[in-house]
């Protein structure tokens, strides 16, 4: 398994990606979009530099599938202890009070 | 295959391959690393053996007169937690796996020796601070530490608790890492995935549980700690927390945990059934994904856990629906194992006798999983001795059964010598009768109303706990008789020559004990796990078609 | 067949080449799938608390905005960027160190602690701050109880005084301030250890352990550490962000 050598213009293209990216984060907190969409803004700019991170400095573009299944599997779990947790929380305000 | 009938001590081997204490307490060796978690495990046992003598002893009258309420609450707490942590978690991984995975694979050790001597150095760290918390004055919680008992009003050692489980907790965590690295990057040639003994697919999945779940113990844990040292409220609802996000935190470890148990356990029961059947398990493929599955539906269904505790009902059909899917995959694993033994050629030693007993007992208590995981049942016996039983049912009928019956098969292979068989027979006789009687009442009990973590009760119950108490004495005395002669084998017993079993499987391929590196060469593996020869020939010691071919 | 246990012969490879691996290569994605299978027991030991926060701030969004516009957005701003050179840098340490270049790996790496000493430095900033206004929940500073004092209307322009909005209650800003050290205290504990992991890190390559052909403990140290940022990519916007267009 021969070794993938990621070019240094491409760890300076993320990096000034990620460094746009803080900034605008932080310019939209400003701004009132409207209802919860703030947050949803600022967690998509948090995910796709999470998501640049991830696949260039951790160089998970150039690793096996292995590697990406584990990424994958941690991610999923994560997702399932949301998700289950937040179908009780969530849900709990249906019932109508006694 | 060579035959050695030199004693084991004119022989290089793992055990004495160096000499001295230090050769033990800084070794890298898996083997040794394995028996020194032996040590540990079986003094963890013996402790909270002890907590449960006390419980039973305390059970055999309605009143409070052995121990007071807050020492008995106690004595549960810590039964339950020695047992758990201390025990049940490591138990098979520790030690049977850390020893046979990489020699079940072709590999000499595993991926990162020192980090298995750390987690040895970490699980007696953890495990001696949780003792001093004992003998300081213990804990009384209840091992499931539910919120804001735990965290506000108890007057009990709780965070010196909580921090041995934390610390524990790590231990689990690297030895979950060492073995998915192991078995993914060290098996030797031509060990495809298939061809791998259903032992190490048991492991697999057990360490991505414990990769995926302890993790989220400790920061509970740790929440709690913190909650208790400075007063605030992430968990108590006089300061805007909620107590039920504690119980979703907790279980979402604690249940895929019980797979952590008795997954192992399973792999045990599968080498035992086909190897003393000599017959090719049935439905390899079957049994290795049901392993999986088991990993992967453990963590769905910890809501059932919270069906009394006000979690939203809507919660709770999810969550009973999936506790039903999870019974599955264990299931099919039951079904297999029966189908491999029908028209099979038994013979009744005494892992296999364990390997029964736990098919019988591990149905009854998967059975009664499915009436815990209907709401409707759940609401009435949640709490009570019904699901005392069905989780002693698991632990002890299944995970322990499987822990004795492997540490008696690979006996011969971890020490050079053969345990005095007619007493295997016997111990584990009595162990099956003692636990019978020690936990069926208990289901009766738990049925007619009888509260878990009382130990004041009305007295129509008295004889199902005397009876109880009566069943835990036998089991304690079984538990007891194989302590003495394996000890008494290490000495005493019969040498075992390299296969005394005469077995296909590649840990069988090696001297007993085995040398430190495990293999002369590497082998290269060209045959399936579980191949043996014709009905025919079994009767000729030592014909079998070989697993392995030299390089 | 010969049951030997004659020791097995040594593959004299690489001195870094453990017994028990058969070669560099199975050595080098041991340790990698190692480190990645770690990641992921870290994914879900933050995961925990991310949990809290998200259920809590469900429950309670005004009181967490409030106490969340508190915080020193310029400072969490800062050390966000911090963070991303540190992630840079540290890329280009492992890459210098692939292609044999020790001298640069070895500034690179000091570079990528300096910064981690920073994000450290500006932490313990933040965090002095909060003493002196009294918000470290419940009694974890004995002598200093959580008790901030609230601005009346009419005090915007004091820093040091809680801003509630409507909808807001101290207690439930104390959540959010149990929670905001939970989860960076934690964050910083990991950003301690990763110091320490370079540190050792550059010792090994001011002796000259690295190499082209080996390198691997460096691209493994590398993956923690950029682990170690993402938690922060997700905790910045969390936590300082949430209610700034509140403000």
């Amino acid at each position: 398994m021969s070794e993938h050598i990621v070019s240094r213009k491409v760890y300076f293209a993320i990096f000034g990606v990620l460094m746009v990216g803080t900034a605008a984060t932080v310019v939209v907190a400003f701004i009132d979009l409207g209802g919860q969409f703030n947050t949803v803004v600022a967690l998509t700019i948090a995910v796709i530099k999470a998501t640049l991170v991830v696949l260039y400095f951790m160089h998970v573009r150039y690793s096996s599938r292995l590697t990406w299944v584990i990424v994958g599997s941690g991610l999923f779990w994560l997702g399932i202890m949301f998700a289950l947790t937040l179908s009780d929380y969530w849900t709990r305000g249906w019932l109508p009070p006694r | 295959m060579g035959t050695f009938t030199t004693p084991a001590a004119s022989r290089r081997n793992y055990i004495n391959a160096e000499y001295g204490i230090k050769s033990w307490l800084l070794t890298k060796d898996h083997k040794r690393i394995a028996l020194l978690y032996l040590g540990s495990i079986s003094f963890f046992f013996f402790i909270g053996s002890l907590y449960a003598i006390a419980i039973r002893l305390e059970l055999l009258t309605p009143q409070a007169d052995l121990v007071q309420s807050s020492t008995y609450n106690k004595m549960f707490t810590q039964h339950g937690i020695i047992m758990v942590f201390f025990f049940l978690i490591p138990s098979i991984p520790a030690t049977l796996g850390n020893f046979l995975v990489p020699m079940m694979i072709g590999a000499k050790d595993l991926a990162f020796p020192r980090l298995n001597l750390l987690s040895w150095y970490i699980y007696m760290a953890g495990g001696l601070i949780t003792i001093y918390a004992l003998l300081a004055g213990g804990v009384d919680t209840g091992w499931t530490f539910y919120t804001p008992y735990s965290t506000t009003f108890s007057n009990s050692y709780v965070v010196a608790t909580g921090l041995g489980i934390f610390i524990n907790g790590f231990s689990s965590i690297l030895t979950g890492l060492n073995f998915i690295v192991t078995i993914h990057t060290m098996r030797a040639p031509g060990m495809t995935w298939f061809r791998l003994p259903l032992f190490i697919w048991a492991h697999y999945a057990t360490s991505l549980v414990m990769v995926l779940g302890t993790p989220v113990l400790a920061i509970t844990v740790l929440l709690l700690a913190f909650e208790r040292l400075a007063h605030i409220g992430i968990f108590d609802p006089a300061l805007g927390g909620d107590p039920v996000l504690f119980q979703h935190l907790f279980w979402f470890y604690s249940h895929p945990a019980v797979y952590i148990m008795v997954l192992p356990s399973m792999g045990v029961v599968s080498e035992l059934i086909a190897n003393f059947s000599r017959k090719n398990i049935f439905g390899y493929k079957f049994v290795a994904f049901s392993s999986l599955a088991i990993a992967v539906f453990g963590f769905l269904v910890w809501g059932h856990h919270l069906f009394v505790s006000s979690q939203s009902v809507y919660a709770g059909m999810i969550f009973s629906f999936l506790s039903f899917a999870v019974a599955i995959p264990s299931a099919i694993k039951v079904f297999n194992w029966t189908a491999t033994l029908y028209k099979s050629s038994i013979s009744y030693d005494t892992p296999m006798l364990y390997a029964l007993g736990f098919i019988g007992l591990f149905t009854v208590g998967g059975m009664t999983g499915l009436f815990l995981a209907s709401l409707a049942i759940d609401v009435h016996v949640s709490d009570t001795y019904f699901v005392v039983a069905h989780f002693h049912f698991i632990m002890v009928g299944g995970a322990l059964f499987g822990y004795l019956g492997g540490l008696h098969y690979w006996w011969p292979k971890i020490s050079g010598r053969m345990y005095p068989e007619g007493w295997g027979r016997f111990s584990a006789l009595v162990v099956f009768v003692g636990f019978n009687l020690t936990f069926l009442p208990q289901f009766v009990l738990g049925y007619m109303g009888m509260p878990r973590r009382y130990h004041v009760y009305p007295p129509e119950f008295q004889v199902l706990h005397v009876l109880s108490t009566a069943g835990a004495s036998i089991l304690g005395v079984g538990l007891l008789i194989p302590l003495f002669y394996l000890i008494w084998s290490m000495r005493y017993g019969r040498i075992a020559e390299a296969n005394p079993w005469h077995l296909p499987g590649l840990e069988w391929r090696t001297p007993s004990p085995p040398p430190t590196e495990n293999f002369e060469h590497t082998p290269v593996v060209t045959w399936e796990a579980y191949e043996f020869a014709p009905i025919g020939e079994m009767k000729v010691i030592g014909k079998f078609r070989p697993q392995v071919e030299k390089v | 067949m010969a049951e030997g246990y004659v020791a097995t012969e040594h593959t004299h490879g690489h001195p870094a080449l453990q017994h028990h691996f058969e070669n560099m290569e199975q050595q080098r994605e041991a340790g990698t799938l190692g480190m990645w299978v770690f990641l992921v027991t870290e994914i879900m030991f933050f995961g925990g608390m991310f949990l809290a926060y998200l259920i809590y701030r469900s429950a309670y969004p005004a009181s967490f905005a409030a106490a969340s516009n508190h915080l020193d957005i310029k400072l969490g701003a800062i050390n966000t960027g911090v963070l991303i050179c540190s992630s840079l840098t540290m890329a280009l340490a492992v890459y210098s160190t692939q292609l044999g270049q020790r001298h640069l790996s070895i500034i690179f790496l000091i570079v990528t602690m300096a910064l981690g000493l920073t994000f450290l430095g500006i932490k313990g900033i933040e965090y002095h701050s909060k003493y002196t206004d009294s918000l470290i929940p419940g009694k974890l500073i004995p002598g200093r109880p959580f008790s901030p004092e609230v601005a009346k209307p009419g005090e915007e322009g004091n820093t040091h005084k809680l801003h509630l909005i409507p909808g807001a209650t101290v207690q439930n800003v104390q959540m959010f301030y149990w929670i905001y050290f939970a989860l960076t205290g934690v964050h910083a504990l990991h950003m301690i250890i990763g110091v320490g992991l370079l540190s050792f890190i550059l010792y090994s390559s001011v002796r000259g352990r690295y190499s082209p052909e080996y390198h691997a403990p460096v691209e493994i140290s590398g993956l923690y550490w950029h682990f170690v940022d993402i938690i922060w990519i997700f905790l910045f916007p969390l936590l300082y962000l949430l209610g700034r267009h509140l403000e």
